[in-house]
């Protein structure tokens, strides 16, 4: 393999035959082995860690929710339909459905960071290889196809090739994607059937499913309930699913969203790679265990007065405190600003969730928020560092003096 | 542009300079895409074709005739007064040229409801009042304004263009997204008719316009 990409490199060099494709050429050959660059100057501490290697890590710590996934898809239909068929073939459904998705995402992002860098010639970032398995797995799996395409094609130009690439994004490119979606194709995207007829949420023709199935995720029955009738909070918890199930993930939802479990594991794997943030995490957590509990105790209605607990397994707040809000690009870099900017997504995401009725799922668009703020915490987190060491400087010279 | 004030010797109408008057404020020194004055009106209007272009002749026509009114009163506004006395300029043509659209196109005039009235306050208007006809003479001004005026209606109808398109898959009200296009599972995008995709697509623009000249990038 090595010896092939030795043989044909020549071609992509200066004067060869493609010098155009080199970019290309580049990107497959460091996909596959660690780059052969030596420092020219000076002596350099290097890692193997370079950024290919750091996505990789991501893209493992997702594989167990991408799995699950798949076998939730399947799940979800046959339960519609009202059939009970062996678990392979309930995983077979769902690898059918979601494995376009995939492929999809990772085609026409790629084919844009493709160009992108042949165009401004720099290296193709290897950003997107997360990004491209974030768009599947935070959408409906019923989203058409040609809609997973507009809107990665929207993130990857609007959200990361204007700043600069990857590195510069400004926010996080998968729930970029996902936002717009959410905005621009609103029936696809939230409630409970979509216009082809369909369930928004699981694979099957609403018209076709038992009666006993409704569509609807935990966090959509609690938000309806909880606006138009009386429901006391033991009536919303009564029509949810089992807390249980939601910390399972045998629910419906984004493909990948469902399982707190499995997301909890995928979550010890960056942290211990090191890839992701331990502190941004627990402060989203926290955040968000804190607002619950304010509104626990200011309850006026019954989305108020749900367990603080079922916030947590609900919807994407799981998925988004692991994979969205450890985005290293788009965090805050600071180590108390981490705090802050953690702290901050889980406030919002629980207010969006229970004040905003027009919003059932507030995890997307609290991380954006944040993105937005995060240089202004880093900011303010630099400046007060300088002006305690200040201080510090100044008393130790007055008392030399 | 400013110091415009040799009175030496008498110039054609379309003399090289005044020609820039004109020309100038399309491209490269483009009310929205350079100077990035008057967004406000471009977030809101611009989700309809026939919108974004009644409102373009409107601030053509308002523009073109404050600027001319300005500069024939420019010897004998005071300055201290002078912004008053701008802004009732402004204010009046406006005032006629909603009366015009109330009369002549009502729904149209419905739709853009407060921000005909807006228009006082678009800041291109005063200030090409301010930095242009107080200091020139009549005709130039006049091709200033309706430069600029103009400037301001192209982005207006571009973006107005791909907006009602990709969000309503109309043009000027009639359907141009043929059925069967919805038929094989097209959407309107929803996205579009909301005011960030008119940011958006401003951004797009500015991105094309400076991808093509690029005097206009700063390099500082």
């Amino acid at each position: 393999m090595h010896n092939l990409l030795d043989k044909v490199r020549p071609h992509f060099e200066k004067g060869g035959r493609f010098p155009k494709m080199y970019r290309t050429f580049e990107a497959f050959e460091t996909f596959l082995f660690v780059k052969g660059d030596v420092t020219t100057r000076g002596s350099h501490i290097r890692d193997a860690m370079d950024m290919k290697r750091t996505m990789f890590h991501v893209i493992i710590a997702l594989t167990p929710v991408l799995l699950f996934g798949m076998w939730n898809v399947g799940l979800q239909h046959y339960r519609a339909m009202g059939e009970e068929v062996a678990f392979i073939d309930q995983f077979l459904f769902g690898l059918i459905r979601v494995l376009p998705l995939v492929v999809v995402s990772y085609a026409s992002g790629l084919i844009v960071e493709f160009i992108f860098a042949t165009i401004r010639d720099h290296e193709v970032n290897e950003g997107f290889l997360v990004s491209g398995m974030l768009i599947p797995l935070i959408i409906p799996v019923t989203t058409p196809l040609w809609m997973v395409a507009v809107a990665t094609v929207f993130a990857v130009i609007i959200g990361k090739e204007v700043f600069g690439g990857t590195g510069m994004n400004i926010l996080n490119p998968a729930l970029l994607a996902r936002s717009f979606l959410f905005f621009a194709y609103p029936a696809y995207l939230s409630g409970e059937e979509n216009p082809a007829g369909n369930f928004v949420w699981t694979q099957a023709p609403a018209d076709q499913a038992v009666d006993a199935f409704s569509g609807a995720t935990p966090l959509a029955v609690a938000a309806t309930e909880s606006t138009i009738g009386e429901a006391s909070v033991s009536q919303i918890m009564e029509s949810m699913p089992s807390a249980l199930e939601m910390f399972l993930g045998t629910i419906p939802g984004s493909v990948g969203e469902t399982s707190t479990l499995l997301i909890l594991l995928g979550g010890l794997i960056l942290v211990a790679t090191g890839v992701g943030s331990v502190r941004i995490m627990l402060s989203v957590v926290a955040g968000g265990l804190f607002m619950g509990l304010l509104f626990n105790l200011f309850a006026v209605n019954a989305f108020m007065e749900l367990p603080v607990y079922y916030h947590l397994i609900m919807g994407g707040f799981a998925f988004g405190t692991v994979y969205m809000a450890t985005d290293p690009v788009s965090a805050s870099q600071t180590g108390s600003g981490k705090y802050i900017y953690g702290f901050l997504i889980g406030v919002v995401t629980l207010l969006i969730r229970v004040v905003n009725p027009a919003y059932p799922e507030g995890m997307m668009l609290a991380i954006l928020f944040m993105n937005v703020f995060a240089p202004l915490i880093d900011h303010y987190v630099v400046e007060a560092n300088i002006k305690r060491r200040m201080k510090r400087l100044q008393a130790v010279g007055e008392k030399s003096a | 542009m400013s110091e415009n004030n040799n009175q030496t010797q008498p110039e054609a109408l379309f003399s090289a300079r005044n020609k820039k008057l004109l020309t100038n404020p399309l491209g490269k020194d483009n009310p929205i895409n350079v100077q990035v004055l008057g967004i406000c009106s471009v977030l809101a209007i611009t989700v309809q074709l026939r919108t974004s272009l009644v409102m373009a002749i409107s601030v053509v026509a308002v523009m073109g005739l404050a600027n001319v009114i300005i500069s024939i009163l420019r010897k004998t506004i005071p300055p201290r007064i002078r912004i008053i006395v701008q802004l009732t300029v402004i204010a009046s043509l406006v005032i006629l040229v909603d009366q015009v659209l109330k009369a002549f196109v009502y729904d149209i005039s419905r739709q853009l409801s407060v921000f005909v009235g807006l228009i006082i306050t678009n800041c291109i208007i005063m200030g090409r009042l301010e930095a242009f006809a107080l200091k020139n003479k009549v005709w130039p001004s006049f091709l200033d304004g309706i430069g600029n005026a103009a400037g301001y209606g192209w982005v207006l109808l571009t973006v107005g263009f791909f907006r009602e398109l990709l969000g309503s898959g109309t043009l000027m009200g009639h359907q141009v997204i043929p059925d069967f296009m919805y038929e094989m599972g097209y959407e309107n995008n929803g996205f579009m008719i909301l005011p960030p995709m008119a940011l958006i697509t401003v951004g797009v623009i500015i991105w094309v316009q400076r991808h093509r000249d690029r005097s206009l990038v700063d390099v500082s």
